[in-house]
Formats: structure tokens, sequence, C-alpha cells
């Protein structure tokens, strides 16, 4: 890369605060994870509730304005109740999940959870498809009625998920493929769906399902504006896992991505030479909400 | 960003996004000077929404009301596209869009090069305490700070940041605060142009004041001829849906931008 010139994204603010409490494990292994989760992959490992809460401390300290947790799979992580009512005494939370694990009675649970916080708890639900088929081949065999049942549970208590669809889902992010997914959630109970559209990042597992970057898909020699710069999640969020604090959710499989130990080791700019900065850039990729 | 000194006050009335709700403007003119406020800010959005932009404009204009710039004043003195509001959603947009060209289209180019005039934010006093007004945060015109997603850690942070020991705004259309300590904390002051998605049709501004040598903050309803704004609307064919919130007092529209709670609290 000598002789390769790249932006550099300025942290303006640390105001979204991702932690990766069950690491890269999960019960599901979808061929377009771009972390690769599975149930065997503990590259960054289950963080305890202790170590979570040393993380939101610190973000405490920092000013942060809101916290979203992760994985793999977040309600693999045992501690997860006591971690998210640690994380909602401190400010907005919002929980990363499959789905797939969520009953009727964590729901419950959740929603106790939120009432006692000032703050609001938001649970994003990732769906691949309106129809088995489509989901069921990259998500795993049964689990689109195991999603929707999740989904459903949470919303009979009150706290309507947000459903999170990738593009492999063709035309999921176009006006009808909205329309046509809003519709699907209305019909299957979702009385006010509420659907985020995520494009898709060529790394990990989805390499081996479709493909990874293409030669020309690069920042390398691009200029980007202020507005450009601000609007990269990376200018007001960075990300801590069991191995320590990242510029963000999606390049943790990236040695130079790590910035340090902790969250303070990550208050410095980020020069933005990994393929995944192209996607994030050119579709406006935004791992929030 | 520009920033204007207004002074000391002993009581001061925030009025926050207007909408082109003039009906509700005047009324809650006269309610801030029957309590005797020593001024009124505006806050900015002095439009969208709501019919004949032009009508709130000159009611400020002419009774002299100091103001700050909102999204709106911004895009429509600068010519943009639409209001950037700041909705991540297209269906909010959609709607947003609507709002945006109505009030453009009915806004005379005086008074848009007027709004390129105004300061993005203000500062002044109440019982000693630094008070900032801006419209949607201090450091972002159009950045969202609702209740349940401004906590106190970040508030802490914005306060040092920027100097103050008190940051008023609007822009998310519900008024809240949350103090850390007497005297330092955030109040959004809410909105005169849309009710508070609360089934009411009233509408809120807020009070600053000095309460035995300590800043209090209060919220004010007022109550209006909202009857007589849904009919200038549909006379104006704006959407069903924004006349439907005016009379129900339940937002219709731009509603995906809000966070779980809120959202939960309204019918849609």
């Amino acid at each position: 890369m000598s002789g390769a010139s790249f932006p550099v994204a300025p942290l303006a603010a640390l105001d979204t605060v991702w932690i990766q409490v069950a690491g890269t494990l999960c019960n599901l292994a979808c061929t377009h994870c771009f972390i690769s989760c599975s149930p065997a992959n503990d590259a960054h490992g289950m963080m305890p509730l202790a170590d979570v809460v040393r993380v939101l401390d610190e973000a405490e300290r920092l000013g942060a304005k809101e916290y979203y947790l992760t994985g793999g799979e977040p309600f693999l992580n045992r501690d997860i109740l006591a971690i998210l009512e640690a994380a909602l005494a401190k400010g907005p939370v919002s929980v990363l999940t499959n789905g797939v694990l969520i009953r009727p009675d964590t729901a419950r649970s959740l929603k106790a959870l939120s009432d006692a916080s000032e703050y609001s708890l938001d649970l994003r639900v990732s769906l691949d498809g309106w129809d088995a088929a489509t989901n069921d081949a990259v998500r795993g065999a049964g689990t689109f009625e195991r999603i929707l049942a999740g989904a459903r549970n949470l919303a009979a208590e009150g706290l309507n998920p947000v459903i999170t669809v990738t593009e492999v889902v063709d035309g999921a992010g176009t006006r009808e493929g909205r329309a046509h997914f809003l519709a699907f959630l209305r019909q299957i109970g979702l009385s006010q769906p509420r659907l985020k559209v995520m494009p898709l990042l060529r790394l990990g597992a989805e390499e081996k399902r479709l493909r990874g970057y293409a030669p020309d898909e690069t920042l390398e020699g691009r200029t980007l504006t202020p507005e450009d710069l601000e609007a990269l999640q990376c200018s007001s969020s960075r990300m801590v896992t069991s191995k320590g604090a990242y510029v963000c959710p999606i390049l943790i499989d990236a040695d130079d991505a790590r910035m340090g130990a902790t969250l303070s080791d990550t208050l410095r700019p980020f020069t933005l030479s990994h393929r995944a900065c192209f996607t994030c850039q050119e579709f406006g990729l935004s791992c929030r909400t | 960003m520009t920033t204007v000194d207004l002074g000391p006050f002993r009581r001061i009335g925030l009025f926050g996004g207007i909408y082109s709700n003039y009906l509700a403007l005047l009324r809650a003119m006269e309610i801030a000077r029957s309590r005797r406020v020593d001024a009124i800010v505006a806050l900015g959005d002095f439009g969208a929404f709501g019919p004949h932009p032009d009508r709130t404009v000159e009611i400020l204009r002419a009774e002299r009301i100091p103001a700050i710039q909102g999204n709106y004043e911004e895009s429509l003195s600068s010519a943009a596209d639409d209001c950037h509001c700041g909705y991540t959603d297209p269906r909010d947009n959609a709607f947003a869009q609507v709002s945006y060209d109505y009030t453009r289209d009915n806004t005379s180019a005086e008074h848009r090069a007027w709004m390129g005039t105004l300061p993005s934010h203000a500062r002044l006093t109440v019982a000693g305490r630094r008070v900032l007004l801006c419209h949607g945060s201090p450091r972002k015109i159009n950045e969202f700070l609702f209740e349940t997603t401004t906590p106190r850690a970040f508030i802490g942070r914005l306060l040092d940041e920027h100097g103050a020991d008190v940051v008023a705004c609007t822009h998310t259309g519900l008024h809240w605060s949350r103090f850390l300590s007497p005297g330092r904390g955030i109040v959004n002051v809410g909105a005169l142009g849309r009710p508070a998605n609360d089934g009411r049709t009233n509408v809120w501004f807020a009070v600053l004041e000095d309460r035995g040598g300590e800043l209090a903050a209060e919220f004010v309803p007022v109550d209006y001829d909202h009857a007589r704004l849904a009919r200038e609307m549909r006379a104006e064919s704006l959407p069903a849906e924004f006349v439907e919130t005016i009379e129900t007092g339940w937002w219709t529209t731009c509603l995906e931008i809000l966070p779980a709670k809120e959202r939960a609290r309204g019918r849609f």
C-alpha cells in the first residue's frame, strides 16, 4: 500500500458505544455473516458482566449518548439481563439479536427492564426474507418461523422490534422492496412495522456465500467531504470486544482496526483503508438504527 | 454558527417549532405576556406542516420577537431542496418533502432572505445560570434530543463542551426536561406547531424564570382554535394526515424517528 492515499475519518464525538457482549459466538451460522459468527467461533469471546460494566463506566465518563449490544447472539450471554439493566441505567440501549431465543418470559423480562429505566430499549431482530425459502437459505433451516415468533413475543409485550434485513433479499432497499416488507410485517402481526435495510458487507462468511470485494471497491485516492465524513459511523462511534477496542463493529477481524485496549485509546482518527469502508461510504451504511 | 447574546432575564418565554401554526403563536404570545415574561424568543422552524407560512413570519417580525434559525430557516434561506430535518426513514422523508415544498412555495423571497440573517444560537442568563438556546442541539441544527435517548452523562458533556448551565432546544416536537442538579440541565421546549402526540389538541411552550434565586423551568399548555387551523389546512390542500394530527392530537406522520418509548405512547 506504499504511495496509496486513503481518506482519514476524525472522531468528532464519542456518541455511540458498541459492546460485543457475546463475542463471535452465535447459535446460528448465517452464510452472509461478515464476522463469521457460529457456535464454534470464539475469536472474540463472551463478555462477563463485570467486564461489560467496566466498559459502560468508561463510556459514561466519556459522556456517551447511546449503547448498542451485539455479538454473535447477545441472548447466549447468561448475564444478558444484568448487562441490559446496567446499560439502561446509563443510557438508551439497542440490542441486535437473531430473535430465535426470545421466548415470552424473556420478552416479559425485557419489558420490565425497559419500564424501570428512564431511557429507551430497542430490539433489532434480523430477518433475511419474507418467506422461509429465502431466509432459511441464509440463516438456517427452520429459523424463519422462530424469528417471527421472537418478534411477535416482543411486540406482545409492547417492545415493538426493528426488523433488520440485509440486501441478501434482492431489492430489499428499493421503494417496492421496503413497501413489500412492511406489508409482510403488518400481515404477520407487527402493527407498527419498523424496518432497517442493510447493504451487504463482503467479508467473513459472505465472501464464500457470494463474493468478496472487487479491486475497484476501495476508497483509495478518494477525497471525502465534511458531510461524507460526518455520515460515517466511525466519526461518532467505537466498539469494544473481549479483545480490545475497535474502530467499528464491522472491522473486528482486522488487526489494524484494533485501536487499543479500552475506549480511551480510540479517541483519534482512523484511516479508511479497508474495503468495508467503501460500502459505508458508497451505500451510506451505518450499523446504528 | 453565529451566537447572539441577549443578556439577563427574570422570566422568559421560549417558543419551539411553530410549523406555520400562527393561531397557536398568537395565543401563546397572549399567555406568555399574561405571565409577565420579560421577553419571548423563538427557537426556529417557523414553517412546515401548517397553512400560510408567511403569516407566522409576519407576526414574529412585526412583534420583533428575537429568533434563532431552525433547519427550516437554514434550508429555505439557502434554497436547499429539502428541509434537512434529519429523518432517516423514507416514510418520514416523503411527508417532510410535501411539507417543505408547500412552505417554500408559500414563503416570500423577502422572508426567506430574513431567515438567512438569523443567528444559529443565542445566549442569555436567568438567575445567573448561563442558558444556551439552539434548535436541535448545541452542535447540530437537526440533531434530535428526545427524552428517552438523551442520557445524563451526555447532557453533562454537552453543557461542559458548550459552556452552558442549561441548554434549551426544540426540533423533536415533544417537550421534556432533565436536570443533573438545580439549574443545570436540558429543557426541550416542545412545539407550538403540533400537539405532543398525546391525544390532546393543545400545544406547548416553556418558561424559564428566576424562582427564589434559582433557574426554574415550566411547560405551559396553549389551547387555540385548532378547528379553524384545520379548516385552513384543508383549504390549502395540505395532507389529510397533517389535519388529523391537529384535530386529534395524535401524530400520523414523521414518527418513524421516534425512540421506542415515545413511539409507544402514540396511537400510530
